[in-house]
């Protein structure tokens, strides 16, 4: 069912803080973590209850560096006790800098190395079609520097090309903040919308104008949102 | 093997979990099967780390996965998502390559791959099938598709005069009594192997499974000299029976393809005995290792 409970800033800044223990979060930190609010709050049909029920949505991470927004989330939900933040990337922690799927209830992918969940949510899309099941979203968030991975480009080509024959229930997010270092002249959204997705660029910082993008598919052809935040954040 | 491969990946579409995953490479053969699976037969195009990060998300939920392409291209050129998008997702897929070491030699480096089993072998728990005939993939492909762990079937235009479709373990199919040198000969190389030792106090095992390998059946087997006749890189299961019989005074001689890149077409045949793994290149090698007495401790 949809969680339309918004998650408390002070919460998440709580538990951001107990994730951070002093130390210094890089910038993907603060640039996934409004989607990753408006997904968790809004957008994806998934409880603690049902991460393995195969009628979820999914949610893969693929830029895995962007953890303690996730972790926070995760907790803030109820997916992972709060208690798991403490001395993450310890040696007795379940929580890496990158997530472990098989280490961290709720988690659908390890990833790390980028360039990975575009093809495994289009395999995931293509199997939940296999299966019959045309309810659950496929949900995989990338970053702008991570379409450099020439993967993904395989990834929306063929995604674009099935289009309506099983890859409607596929939505990709980038956060793009400028990271890319030879850009993406034109937009990031135009790699998609020539391979015939449907797309739509808004500012990453607006929950409503993120609520409408992420909820924005035709059901008919994959979708991007591409949330654009502001540079060095 | 290829068309055997086929015949036999289209009669397990039949499951509902079976889900057929192409490169361009087979695809025409695969096309009626496609027809009457849409959804199971996925061509992703010339795009080899989709094809096997598609099998990932498959195999996530709850779909069996057969992945096929060339050896190189399967398994060299997607090497990490074979590690990331299988392996540490803890799901498993059955990869099927062709082409092997040079069945297509006079296409050149770029569509050897030798390499293939040797890179496999850097995960865990893989099964490995190398079959030394036609009539052996049927029942391989069955038994790998209808488990849950990754497994890679390894095909060859290259054959055996007769298939042996129970030698997962090692099938002793010459004995030369107690004590004799051990030859264990994989896949397609029996014959040239057989024929190499005609005459020689040798015993020769036969597997078309290197992994896991038949440890227990090699310790029984094996007296102070064993010999490793594999039909890829040479040295590939090297590890494998210097583990096994770690605690035993032995030598092993290990071959297979060599690394050097020949710069040469031709044949497969030709390829074999540059390689020195025809009959006679074989039988040279394996005299001179018998010859050598190692020197007095």
């Amino acid at each position: 069912m949809t969680t339309t409970t918004a998650t408390d800033p002070v919460t998440l800044g709580a538990l951001l803080d107990r994730i951070r223990a002093g130390r210094e979060f890089g910038a993907n930190v603060y640039s996934t973590l409004d989607v990753l609010q408006v997904l968790y709050d809004r957008v994806l049909r998934i409880t603690p209850a049902t991460i393995d029920d195969p009628d979820r949505d999914r949610f893969l991470l693929s830029k895995g560096h962007a953890v303690a927004g996730y972790y926070a989330l995760l907790a803030a939900k109820g997916f992972i006790p709060v208690e798991w933040l403490d001395d993450q990337g310890g040696p007795e922690s379940r929580l890496g800098d990158h997530p472990d799927r098989l280490l961290v209830p709720g988690v659908e992918i390890g990833s790390g190395s980028l360039g990975h969940g575009l093809g495994l949510g289009v395999g995931t899309a293509l199997g939940l079609r296999a299966q019959g099941r045309l309810d659950p979203r496929v949900y995989v968030l990338l970053g702008d520097a991570e379409l450099d991975e020439g993967s993904n480009h395989e990834a929306i080509a063929y995604a674009g090309a099935t289009g309506l024959a099983g890859l409607a229930g596929l939505t990709a997010i980038v956060v793009d903040n400028r990271s890319a270092s030879h850009g993406w002249p034109g937009g990031a959204a135009s790699r998609f919308t020539v391979n015939g997705w449907t797309a739509a660029t808004v500012d990453g910082r607006d929950h409503e104008a993120l609520h409408t993008a992420l909820t924005g598919h035709d059901n008919h052809r994959p979708h991007v949102v591409v949330a654009v935040v502001a540079e060095e954040e | 093997m290829r068309d055997t491969f086929v015949t036999s990946a289209t009669a397990l579409l039949d499951d509902p979990r079976t889900t057929i995953v192409l490169a361009d490479i087979s695809a025409a053969a695969f096309a009626p099967a496609a027809l009457r699976h849409p959804d199971r037969v996925l061509n992703v195009g010339i795009r080899e780390q989709l094809m096997v990060g598609v099998a990932g998300g498959l195999a996530l939920t709850g779909q069996r996965p057969i992945v096929h392409s060339y050896a190189p291209f399967l398994v060299e050129r997607a090497y990490e998502q074979i590690k990331l998008d299988l392996d540490h997702q803890g799901v498993g897929a059955v990869l099927v390559s062709v082409g092997a070491s040079y069945d297509r030699a006079a296409a050149g480096r770029t569509h050897l791959g030798s390499a293939d089993v040797a890179l496999i072998d850097t995960l865990r728990d893989w099964t490995v099938h190398v079959p030394g005939h036609r009539d052996e993939v049927p029942g391989l492909l069955r038994d790998v598709v209808c488990g849950q762990d990754s497994a890679y079937l390894r095909l060859s235009t290259q054959s055996n005069a007769r298939a042996y479709p129970d030698a997962g373990d090692l099938r002793v199919l010459r004995d030369a009594g107690p004590g004799a040198p051990l030859l264990v000969a994989v896949g397609p190389l029996l014959d040239a192997a057989l024929a190499a030792v005609e005459g020689l106090p040798v015993t020769v095992a036969y597997t078309h499974r290197p992994r896991p390998f038949d440890t227990a059946g090699l310790r029984a087997l094996a007296g102070a000299e064993v010999i490793l006749v594999e039909p890829y890189l040479a040295g590939t299961s090297a590890r494998v029976v210097g583990a096994a019989l770690a605690n035993r005074p032995h030598r092993l001689l290990a071959l297979g393809v060599g690394r050097e890149d020949l710069r040469r077409y031709g044949s497969a045949e030709d390829h074999s005995r540059w390689h020195g793994l025809d009959a006679a290149g074989l039988r040279r090698s394996v005299g001179e290792f018998l010859a050598a007495v190692p020197a007095p401790a």
